[in-house]
């Protein structure tokens, strides 16, 4: 009864998984496809060629700005990943501490928090301290953003893990501490991965907190776009988000093979 | 058990550096934004006066202290430029939540209902545009949407219209720049309730005579609810602070207040009157949240 209800909604159901995600996919296939239409024009199609690859590696503020946000990326990534994964260790096994509703209150604000808010008050933080503005604030922004995400991943990863492992170390004498770092941390190394690399795509992503906390002469990929955006569509833009793309698309096997090497050892894996 | 007692102690070490990092450049940071919404603006670096200086002594603390004003906030109150900024965001961010709802809860269920094995799939596919970078998800909607673009050509091509249309600039450019962004955000959370809902309820419903449509009313639709507000919060509150997609696909006749702090903050350079709606704007932006935590707890306390 139940099964011959389902399928005979199963037509709308494919129907409407099908269209969303038609319309998650089309605009991205189609801005890719045009990465390599050899003629000027949007609306004419000149032929399959490479020619806004290689005027993209003539551009010399687009190429400095990929460096920067490439770097700024790496170094928060993974100053998020290593404070992230410690406030996921504190969540999950420290019990009650004071101020743990404050902690986990300031850890999840910024998934919610708008980007405008965010950027600003750490501008203003920055500029009160004289801070110089560049490559570091940014990097500092950009932690500040990801560490949840990394938490998030982390976390429960830590909660789906079978805690006999690291109990029968400590039942043979192994100091908690180094129980953890022996046994648990191994096991929870893939999540840990998968988190950097959501940071990474983040803090390479990111515009507006970028935008506010950034200095002159070092912008970041995002910020170099948006100004050319601003004036209208251009081929080069087309290869230049095709090339992200195609980068993100390799980060996120990456990430999701990470993941299935956590689930081939047995566990139920972190969901991202 | 002896376990878990023998580890808080190291866990809560592992507390102090995130803790540290959060308060230095979350927590303090709101002081400073206070702060300045409080302040006047200045022809100097930086741009708003008083500054507090430490090394001045006391006296001079206290006489910036007494400079402090509430204008910024009487000049939000009596200028309709951001009244009417407010209010065109919470509008936005309501109309395309609620579009955001009706497209993503099909979806959602369509993927609940998959075979179990396809389900892992589903899920990926809708997380990969999540990771992909939102300017380039905006700027791929003005490739399609703009005047000479692959909308257009099509509606001429096929001759529904007879002359290209203008799409950009508009307030449905926005709309489908938002609901594209967003989406995953929408289908996530609903796609988490609705597959762990037992099909057996549904037989159940079927069994005592109740039709299918009914019995999504009645039976899913309860069952889904936290869902839905997860996922009407997760959208809702970053889109009253847009600023790409506004700025990028609608006219430049109304601004959403993102728009506002934007252009004050980069174009005007006037930081207080910045900060201070940054403030209202964060204020406004709690009641969700406290409305959503109130349910959340209802909902604890009713399953106990």
């Amino acid at each position: 009864m139940a099964a011959t209800a389902a399928r005979g909604l199963s037509r709308i159901n494919m129907a409407a998984l099908a269209l969303g995600l038609a319309f998650l996919y089309l605009p991205i296939v189609i801005l890719v496809i045009y990465s390599f239409n050899a003629s000027q024009l949007v609306t004419v199609w000149g032929g399959w060629s490479l020619r806004w690859y290689r005027e993209l590696l003539n551009d010399e503020a687009m190429l400095a700005a990929a460096w920067m946000s490439l770097r700024v990326a790496a170094m928060s990534a993974t100053a998020a990943a290593v404070l992230g994964t410690l406030a996921a260790v504190a969540l999950a096994r420290a019990g009650a501490f004071r101020g743990r509703t404050l902690f986990s209150g300031m850890l999840y604000a910024p998934l919610v928090m708008p980007e405008v808010i965010t950027g600003l008050t750490l501008l203003l933080l920055f500029v009160a301290v004289n801070a110089e503005r560049g490559f570091w604030t940014v990097t500092i922004a950009h932690t500040t953003l990801t560490m949840c995400f990394v938490t998030v991943v982390v976390q429960s990863r830590l909660g789906a893990l079978d805690r006999s492992l690291e109990e029968a170390a400590m039942d043979l004498g192994c100091p908690p501490a180094r129980a953890f770092v022996a046994v648990t941390l191994p096991l929870i190394l893939p999540a840990i991965a998968a988190g950097w690399m959501l940071a990474f795509t983040l803090s390479l992503d990111d515009l507006v907190i970028a935008s506010f906390t950034t200095g002159p002469g070092s912008a970041t990929l995002p910020i170099r776009i948006y100004s050319e955006v601003r004036l209208g569509v251009k081929p080069q833009i087309n290869a230049i988000c095709t090339l992200i793309v195609a980068l993100l698309t390799l980060v996120i096997i990456a990430a999701s093979m990470a993941t299935k090497l956590t689930s081939a050892r047995g566990e139920s894996a972190a969901p991202l | 058990m002896s376990a878990r007692r023998l580890f808080t102690g190291p866990a809560r070490l592992a507390a102090i550096a995130p803790y540290l990092w959060l308060a230095l450049f979350f927590l303090v940071p709101f002081g400073f934004v206070i702060k300045i919404s409080l302040s006047q603006t200045a022809v100097a670096q930086p741009p708003y006066l008083p500054v507090f200086d430490l090394a001045a002594g006391w006296d001079s603390l206290v006489a910036a202290f007494g400079e402090l004003t509430l204008d910024n906030y009487r000049l939000l109150v009596s200028d309709n430029l951001y009244l009417l900024a407010y209010l065109r965001s919470v509008m936005v961010a309501f109309t395309a939540t609620l579009i955001l709802l009706l497209i993503g809860y099909p979806v959602a269920y369509a993927m609940a209902r998959l075979p179990r094995r396809w389900q892992a799939t589903a899920m990926m596919l809708v997380i990969i545009p999540f990771w992909t970078s939102f300017l380039i998800r905006v700027y791929a909607w003005i490739n399609i949407l703009q005047h000479d673009g692959l909308l257009n050509t099509v509606l001429v091509g096929l001759g529904i219209v007879s002359a290209p249309l203008s799409w950009l600039a508009t307030d449905t450019a926005m709309y489908i720049g938002l609901v594209y962004s967003y989406l995953p955000f929408m289908i996530l959370p609903l796609y988490a309730t609705l597959s762990k809902m037992d099909g057996a309820l549904l037989e159940a419903a079927a069994d005592l005579g109740c039709s299918p449509v009914k019995a999504f009313w009645l039976v899913t639709v309860p069952i889904s609810l936290p869902g839905v507000g997860a996922g009407v919060l997760l959208c809702f509150i970053p889109i009253v602070g847009e600023f790409v997609i506004p700025d990028l696909l609608a006219g430049s006749d109304a601004l959403m207040i993102g728009q506002t702090i934007w252009l004050e903050f980069f174009t005007n350079r006037d930081w207080p009157v910045a900060s201070a709606t940054a403030v209202v704007l964060l204020a406004i932006l709690v009641v969700p949240l406290v409305f959503y935590e109130r349910a959340q707890m209802r909902q604890i306390e009713g399953r106990r």
